[in-house]
């Protein structure tokens, strides 16, 4: 066994910009501190997960009878459309950027983000995305009802005339968003591919920061795709232009290439972080290297060059040639592909190691099994004749909510249990954390497998009411849901008080390798007290060579 | 050692083969009624998608479940596993098998595809395949031989069906008859000419297994071929705005004859405002909601046909339209 009893740097408490604040406040500014603007992301993308979780309730609420009686249908199309629009645009992209913000620098021995003031602005956009969402609901006509795809003609017909409208604002928050992704983007890949510490080739480079850039490269080629075609949607909704308008000429169908160009990659935006997490929770928790590393690293890449071809799969039912259909079908089945390497991956690195289900390991391995399922009904959708009957029914509803919560944020929650004592310096509790895995398993099940059965019976998706036929699944899917909901409490309060009183974690309290666990634990301003020299790739466990990297860069260190 | 692991994989796979082809025809019962040529295909395809997906799911569960029960860490036990980095030979078939298979399964989703012959907008978007999808119409596809011949032979009966926010209308060219409810006959190849009045719409009936989304300023060609006689729902498959849920119909598949005799029937009927659950629902201010909504597109006036269903004539009736379904 290698050793790993290793001594923190001395810790700097130091701001670094004199008269900042030290303490709590400094959430509150305009910090240029990597790890405190991840804490705002995570942060402020966590309060609008529980806003459009609140969304999903009352839809849920409403499903659980066949008729609309609950809420008038336009509150319940508006209530679809920013329940998607929040989880994607306000909680999924800026929580992930928020975790690859604090750990990137620290898993690559840097010291900051490339950009540190742009990495400030790209974070306080999204208050202001959050607000224009919010505000849109109080506008006359009431907040966008268009569905998160905001497809014209519908997203254009703009009921009440006014220029301030709910999709007119919603199309503002949405280029902003963009924007601020774009900054994102470019901050990341530079800090990538310029910052990583001495020794530290590509293929001495952890899994997560791979799939972090594989990630952020989509957003570079995809997001100014999506964030044009916003800006020529508002100009047809607001300016009487004829991009998609079909009665001035122009074509609807359009828009949808614009809209999933992007859109489609942007589920491996997602995801690929989520499956970065995956690959480093595993090796700890099982106490093996994870298996293939170099091979897993590059189908992160790959998946970012197939996700760019694929994105008609989304429009088999809609006006597109057959040959067209049969193209994209191909190339989304491929996607499975390096998917699938990734969880031959992940379970040859669990098989004969030492297991300890901690609430990450349980996290990752439930968001693994998650994503057999939700990778298998992919293949089905991917298929044209199969996607036929059931796009854009419940299946699909129940496929890409597998994938986004049964693997996303699965993802994220174990990310963020993992990383917890080094964010903190405090140790969450392993029982709350259990719970919290537990009820969110049984709901996760209970809401979304009940979808598949539906979508196969042809309930079509955002519908306000639908026939009795259907009664008895969205019962049980509106159960789950609700417990789904509940299961959000536990992990609120395992944070809120293992970050006030828990007990002190040390600096590497799961005896991991990386250089994040190497600094103290919360890491002082600026990281590392000396940049460390890499010598090894990651995932050294079991390995009897005594000086792996981490070591190395031990000693040179500890001299001051 | 290493015949024990391979004996215990054999028996494994056996027993996940069974699992799956179980699974697979299980999967038949999943669905609505096979109403069309197109849903007894589509069917079959999705039956082999879930034989092979329940034998991967289940071929990745066992070891993972495995390691979760006998390769856990004893309490105290601080050491670590075995420092396994890969295997080559490994990673090279677990790339190679992945895809083989999704490259079968294209090509079996083109077959089926090809033998559904459903015709899509190629003519709309005016870019061709010469080969590849050719619809039935124009070549008539390998039928099932249980499957009677004359479903060939017969000329396709062509209906023109208008979407609009938030009715279906179907115009039959040759009696100049309208109706919201659509009836077809039995064994013959449809033929729909999709028209939407203003936003996009999806024309969907999950007993027939088949959807076209209805596009603006397009004109497109829909075919498939109900098999089954019975009434089927028919929904609107694309968000169309405020009352898209209730914009649905019926789908009446009947015998020649009867399809000959409610054509004339319909023919002879003075056209008359159709009950529509979209203009009802906006007439009446949504008093029956706890949360009222927000201005809304106007819903389209009731369209004037010749035949509407029975139950449209009574809206006062408490009985919700939608419960007339046929199951």
């Amino acid at each position: 066994m290698a050793n790993i009893s290793l001594e923190p740097t001395p810790s700097i408490s130091a701001q670094p910009y004199p008269g900042a604040p030290d303490n709590w406040r400094r959430f509150f500014t305009f910090s240029t501190d990597h790890k405190v603007i991840g804490i705002q992301y995570i942060v402020t993308s966590f309060f609008f997960f529980l806003v459009g979780g609140t969304f999903a309730m009352i839809m849920r609420g409403e499903l659980i009878t066949p008729d609309a009686d609950l809420v008038d249908r336009t509150v319940y199309n508006a209530l679809f459309t920013m329940h998607g629009s929040v989880m994607l645009f306000l909680w999924t992209f800026p929580v992930l950027v928020g975790i690859g913000n604090y750990l990137v620098p620290l898993m690559i021995g840097a010291r900051d983000m490339a950009f540190p003031r742009l990495n400030a602005v790209s974070f306080w956009m999204i208050p202001i995305v959050g607000i224009l969402m919010m505000v849109s609901f109080l506008v006359p006509g009431g907040a966008s009802q268009s569905g998160w795809w905001a497809y014209p003609p519908v997203s254009i017909q703009n009921p009440t005339g006014n220029l301030i409208n709910g999709q007119f604002l919603w199309l503002l928050a949405v280029a902003l968003s963009g924007i601020s992704s774009i900054m994102g983007a470019v901050n990341f890949v530079t800090t990538i591919f310029k910052m990583r510490a001495p020794g530290m080739t590509w293929f001495r480079t952890p899994a997560f920061v791979w799939s972090v850039l594989a990630a952020q490269l989509i957003q570079l080629y995809g997001l100014p795709v999506l964030t044009a075609g916003a800006v020529m949607l508002l100009s047809d909704l607001s300016f009487g232009t004829s991009f998609f308008a079909p009665e001035r000429g122009g074509n609807p169908i359009l828009y949808q290439h614009f809209f999933w160009f992007y859109s489609h990659p942007a589920v491996y935006v997602m995801v690929l972080p989520a499956f970065g997490m995956f690959s480093e929770i595993l090796p700890v928790h099982a106490r093996k290297p994870l298996f293939g590393y170099r091979v897993v690293a590059v189908s992160s890449i790959l998946i970012t060059l197939i996700s760019g071809v694929v994105w008609v799969h989304h429009m088999y039912a809609s006006a597109t040639p057959g040959w067209m259909r049969m193209l994209f079908m191909v190339t989304t089945m491929l996607v499975a592909v390096p998917s699938g390497i990734k969880v031959f991956a992940w379970v040859a690195t669990i098989w004969g190691g030492k297991i300890r289900l901690t609430t990450p390991m349980l996290f990752a391995l439930g968001g693994i099994i998650n994503w057999v399922f939700a990778g298998v009904t992919g293949i089905f959708l991917g298929s044209v004749p199969i996607d036929i009957h059931v796009n854009n029914t419940y299946f699909v509803v129940g496929h890409f909510h597998y994938v986004l919560y049964g693997v996303i944020v699965f993802g994220i929650f174990g990310g963020i249990y993992h990383w917890f004592p080094k964010i903190t310096g405090r140790m969450y509790y392993e029982g709350l954390g259990k719970l919290h895995f537990v009820l969110t398993f049984a709901g996760t099940f209970l809401i979304f497998l009940p979808m598949h059965p539906l979508g196969l019976m042809g309930m079509p998706r955002r519908v306000a009411s639908y026939d009795p036929e259907f009664a008895y699944w969205n019962v049980v899917a509106s159960l789950g849901g609700f417990l789904l909901g509940m299961a959000t409490l536990p992990f609120i309060l395992n944070m809120v008080s293992a970050w006030i009183r828990g007990e002190p974690a040390g600096n590497n309290p799961w005896r991991a390798y990386g250089l994040e666990w190497l600094t103290s634990s919360p890491p002082p301003v600026e990281n590392f007290e000396e940049i460390p020299t890499v010598i090894s790739p990651p995932y050294g466990y079991g390995q009897d060579q005594p000086l792996i990297a981490t070591n190395e860069h031990q000693e040179a260190t500890q001299v001051p | 050692m290493k015949l024990r692991a391979i004996i215990l994989i054999s028996i494994m796979a056996v027993l996940d083969g069974l699992l799956s082809v179980w699974m697979a025809q299980q999967s038949y019962s999943w669905f609505p009624p096979q109403a069309s040529a197109e849903a007894k295909l589509y069917d079959q395809l999705f039956s082999i998608f879930v034989g092979l997906g329940t034998f991967i799911w289940v071929g990745v569960m066992v070891p993972i479940f495995y390691s979760l029960i006998f390769h856990r860490a004893a309490k105290y036990d601080a050491s670590d596993g075995p420092a396994i980095a890969g295997s080559t030979t490994l990673e090279v078939i677990w790339t190679l098998i992945p895809v083989v298979i999704v490259l079968s399964l294209s090509l079996v989703s083109y077959r089926t595809y090809d033998k559904m012959g459903t015709q899509g907008p190629e003519t709309l978007v005016h870019l061709h395949a010469p080969h590849l999808m050719e619809s039935a119409y124009a070549e008539p596809v390998e039928r099932e031989p249980e499957e009677p011949a004359s479903v060939e032979t017969n000329p396709v009966e062509s209906v023109d069906v208008t979407a609009k926010q938030w009715a279906w209308v179907f115009h039959y060219p040759e009696q100049d008859v309208t109706s919201t409810e659509l009836h077809l006959p039995v064994d013959r190849r449809v033929r729909l000419v999709l028209r939407s009045e203003d936003v996009l719409h999806g024309f969907y009936v999950p007993a027939f297994r088949v959807k076209q989304d209805v596009v603006p300023n397009h004109t497109i060609d829909f075919e498939f071929t109900p098999t089954r006689t019975g009434t089927y729902r028919l929904r609107d498959s694309m968000y169309s705005g405020a009352y898209f849920a209730a914009n649905q119909s019926n789908v009446v598949v009947q015998s020649p004859q009867g399809y000959q005799q409610w054509l004339a029937m319909a023919a002879s009927q003075t056209p008359q405002p159709a009950y529509n659950q979209a203009a009802d629902e906006y007439s009446q201010n949504n008093n029956n909601v706890a949360v009222r909504g927000w201005k809304r597109v106007v819903p389209a006036p009731p369209p004037v046909v010749n035949y509407a269903p029975r139950y449209a004539e009574e809206p006062e009736s408490s009985d919700d339209p939608e419960n007339h379904l046929e199951g």
